[in-house]
Formats: C-alpha cells, structure tokens, sequence
C-alpha cells in the first residue's frame, strides 16, 4: 500500500496574524511559516500505518511556492520516504489545488491520500473532499481513528453529533482531525538524514490543468472589535452585572 | 434563477441548523427551493415544506440515503445544478463534508463559512480562525456556498406550504459503507444554539472537575463547553469543543472558567454577545474579549458563583 500526504505552508498557528494596510491581504513576510497543523497528523498517521507493515512507502507533496518546499522536507525527517513540490506562486484555491493532485495521484497510482480536515489559513476545509469526488473515490472526512484491514480502511469521523463510523474501499481519501495522533518530533539525524531523501519538482504550468482563480478577494479587514470590559471585584459583583446590567440570566 | 437549499435531517425532524440555512438562502434569493434526501423521511420532509422561505420541495428516498453520506447524496444534487444558481448548506460537519464534493463535479469555487451575504455573487467570510474578515466575489456560473449558521438567524418554522416533488434516486456509491453513529445524548440544549453556555479549559486540571461546570451549567440551562486543551488532555469528549476547528458558538452569555483564550478558542467564541471570564492569571488574553472579567481561582469561585445563583429569585432560562 502506497500512501500520499499532502501538507501545506500555513502562518504558524501561535501567530498573530497582520492585515496588510491596503486591505489586499494577510502580512506574510518574515512571518513565522509552519506546516498546516492537521498536516501534521496525515504524516503521522501514515508513517505510523508504513511501521505497523501495513503500507510500503510514504510520499509527502505540496504545492506552492518556493519555500513551501519546508513542508516536504519536514515531513521526510518524520518518516516520509520522498517528497513531491508542485511549485506554483500565488494564492491557489482549493479547486485549483485538487485539480493538481489528481494529476499526481494518476501518475503516482497511491491507495490512499492523506491530508488535514483543513487548512488554518483560509479555513476553507475542502481540497480532500475535491479531490475525492474528481477521482470519484470515497472520502472520510474529519478522522480521529483509522484502521487499515488490507483493502479496507474503518476510519472514525468527528461529527458535530458525536462520532461516526464507516469503511471505505481502497482507494480512498481520509481528511485528518488533530485528535487522530500526537505528531512526532524530528530528530536530528533524522532531519539530517532527510536532506538526502529526493524531492521531485515538477511545475503547475507542465500537468496541463487549469488553475486560474474562481474567486476574488475584493478586500480583508479586520472583524469589528469588542468594546472593552470591566474587571469585577467579586463574583457578588458578576452575578449581579450579569442579572441587572447585562440581563442575561 | 432559483437557489437550491440542502436539507439537513435526521429522517425524522430537520436538524435546527437548516433553518439558518434556509434563511441565508433567502437573501441570496426569494426563491428557494430545498431537496431533502433521506429514507422514511416524510416527516422531515412535511416540515420542510412548512417552512414559509421555501418555495418548493424536492424529495428522494432510497436505503441507500438512510446515513446521509456525501458520495450519495453528491450525485443527486448535481443533476439538479443546471436549474439553479446557487446552491447552498450549512457549514457544519453536514455540510462541510458535503459541499465541496458537488463543487468539484460542478467545477466550481466553493466559498466556504459565509457570515454575511453582500450581494448574490459577494459574501464575507472569516479567515484565519476570525482573525480577519475577507470580502469575495464569485465569478463561477453556479456557486456552491456554505453558511455560518451561527451568523444567520432561523427562519419561521410553520404557515409554509410548498410543493413536494418526488425525484429520482442516483445509483449507489459501493465503496463507502456506513457502519454506526454515536450520539451523545443529552438534554442539555445542544451547543451550537444554547442560549448561555459554560465551558471550561485546561485550568480544570481533571475530569472530575469539569462536575462544577455541569452543576452551573444544571443552573443556567445551558450547555458545557470546552477549549481544545481540556479536549486533549481527555477532561471532556470533542463534541464539546469551541474553536477553530471545533464549534463556533454564538450564545447570548458565555462563560470561559480556567481558559486562557488561545487564538483558535477564540475563534469558536468571540461573536458570542456577552462573555465572561474566570481566570487566576489576569494577563490570560481571554480578558481581552470579556466583558465582565474575574481574576480569581476558579475552585474557589465556581461555589460562591453557585451560591449566588441560588440567591437569585428567578433565573431565565
């Protein structure tokens, strides 16, 4: 079995985040950049099925710029056999993104794709879902569990109910959910060792997909701000702010 | 064109949430028809119909839609697309799970959480866990759109009548089977539309503890809450967390006890339109969004916040 991860570059989620002054966008440069944290759990869990014997080779692939290339890097000191970086530059949505992918999965053939449930920086939490149906493959979203039985996966979602159980067929997609495992850390001589794991570069413009933007960003702003409280004295004080001033209970 | 609504529903009763839904809709267009897609749901599907915004109904049964899974119900929404503009759902687990797969047959950007809808083409969307605001137009033909149903008030429930139309059933998807839901059963109010909730953080320091959340929780009828942290150091299930990647709650009151208010909690909560804060640590950046902030420790407030509840000659509920 063959598993491909996909990561992405996102602001590092202790960030806090800038807008840029003339409202086009987010501040992104000399800002810590970190893997998509649920990222992080998709490496994990497929490195963790590759040492129970139950896949063959782990191969971790971006799309992005430059220095997207970190996420792959990161991701093969943790236990990735090789990388792939589809370099692009820009923004791409998450269309665009799966449009991508599945051109990477036709050739790479994998049994399974992983990634996050989503990403921290557009929150828009659809590539894996995309990407399932234009490969017209079944899709576990949300995973806090899965269990790999030759060429079925029993994957536990989160839901907003509770949880869900199901099996799907190989090949399948599985989103991640940040419950699924606890990422490991990267030693040293692993990180060293990982600068000679190969990494494929291959340019959006040669897999002949079109990736131009659906959407536009007209303006990013900051969200209203909270006027500012007060500090009680006592919790006399907040019942009674909460009775007679704010009438909420 | 029309704008076609996704029921969301148990085959019973449709889940609360269609209604902001449903409300969202109709201010992209009067004109809003629903499909509901279930097994044995007449029910759901007569309440639909009730619901005074929607226009029409669009009814499918088959066993095979017993357990709502996206690879059926993909199918079925996307041969209806050619007759409508905007398709749309909520941006809970339903929905997210949903939508984006229709979107892709459809080849179509979704735009994903909307908390406001500007114009039929332009909607405001939360990025960066809330932490900035991001106006977008779509320029696709048909536009998928999930909403923050948290952002839109429920529409009526009752004095509709529209129109029930049976259509017809897609194939079944064979490789993704349906083995068991849990539900956590409760008769709290459910937390994404509890009028006060009360959530506690890493600062509980056991599970045990989160007992004093239930007892004002108890009081208050409201419902229990959690940070990512008490989720993960197993205080509490994950149905129970607010945040970025957990639920966004919009309550009248919200009450955040031994919460430092991290960025991602943050996000699941600050809308919310009163919030009060118990925390020994007066830096802790969750005062920065309270209105009526406690430094004091919290084994030592929860019971004279519960003794002064009891004072209380009455308490809404």
């Amino acid at each position: 079995m063959k598993i491909l991860v996909a990561v992405k570059r996102v602001i590092d989620y202790n960030v806090q985040i800038r807008i840029k002054e003339d409202g086009s966008g987010v501040v992104t440069d000399n800002v810590k950049m970190s893997t998509n944290p649920p990222d992080d759990n998709a490496i994990e869990e497929a490195v963790k099925i590759k040492e129970a014997g139950k896949a063959t080779e782990v191969v971790a692939i971006t799309v992005g710029e430059e220095k997207a290339q970190e996420t792959v890097r990161k991701a093969l000191a943790v236990g990735a056999d090789r990388g792939i970086h589809v370099k692009v530059d820009g923004i791409l949505e998450p269309l665009a993104v799966s449009k991508i992918l599945q051109k990477i999965v036709d050739k790479e053939k994998p049994d399974l794709v992983f990634m996050g449930k989503q990403a921290i920086d557009d929150d828009c939490n659809q590539t894996g879902q995309m990407l399932s149906a234009l490969l017209n493959w079944p899709q576990a979203t949300f995973a806090s569990k899965i269990d790999v039985n030759d060429n079925k996966l029993e994957v536990t979602r989160e839901i907003d109910e509770g949880l869900e159980t199901i099996e799907i067929n190989v090949p399948a997609i599985v989103t991640c959910d940040l419950r699924l495992n606890e990422p490991r850390y990267a030693s040293l001589p692993n990180i060293m060792k990982a600068k000679k794991k190969p990494i494929e570069e291959i340019a959006a413009s040669d897999l002949g997909v079109d990736i131009s933007p659906r959407l536009k960003q007209l303006k990013v702003e900051e969200p209203p701000k909270r006027k500012a409280g007060i500090k009680v004295a006592n919790v006399a004080e907040l019942v009674q702010k909460l009775k007679n001033e704010a009438k909420v209970i | 064109m029309a704008v076609l609504l996704i029921a969301e529903h148990n085959n019973k009763e449709l889940r609360p949430f269609t209604l902001n839904a449903a409300s969202a809709a109709s201010q992209i267009d009067s004109d809003v028809h629903a499909v509901i897609i279930g097994q044995n749901s007449a029910e759901a599907t007569k309440k639909l119909s009730e619901l005074p915004v929607v226009k029409k109904v669009l009814s499918v049964e088959a066993a095979h839609y017993e357990n709502f899974t996206a690879e059926n119900y993909a199918p079925v929404i996307v041969k209806l697309a050619e007759n409508y503009s905007h398709i749309v759902c909520s941006a809970n687990t339903f929905g997210k799970n949903l939508m984006p797969r229709i979107a892709a047959h459809l080849d179509t950007s979704q735009v994903s959480d909307i908390i406001k809808v500007i114009s039929p083409d332009t909607f405001l969307r939360p990025i960066y866990a809330g932490n900035a605001f991001a106006t977008i137009k779509s320029n696709d033909a048909k536009k998928c759109v999930t909403i923050r149903p948290t952002s839109f008030d429920p529409c009526e429930s009752t004095g509709g009548s529209a129109q029930i139309e049976k259509i017809e059933a897609s194939e079944e998807f064979s490789n993704t089977k349906f083995i068991k839901r849990e539900e956590i059963k409760s008769d709290r109010p459910e937390l994404g539309t509890a009028r006060i909730v009360v959530s506690g953080g890493r600062g509980m320091q056991s599970g045990d503890n989160f007992k004093l959340i239930t007892e004002i929780a108890d009081k208050l009828g409201a419902a229990i809450g959690a940070s990512r942290a008490a989720v993960d150091a197993g205080y509490i299930s994950n149905d129970h967390q607010v945040g970025q990647t957990g639920k966004v709650v919009v309550p009248d009151l919200y009450i955040a006890i031994g919460i430092s208010g991290a960025i991602q909690h943050l996000a699941g909560m600050k809308e919310s339109k009163v919030i009060v804060a118990i925390n020994k640590d007066g830096e802790a950046p969750i005062f920065s969004v309270a209105d009526y902030g406690l430094e004091a420790d919290l084994f030592e407030a929860i019971p004279q916040f519960m003794e002064e509840l009891n004072k209380l000659n009455t308490i809404q509920k």
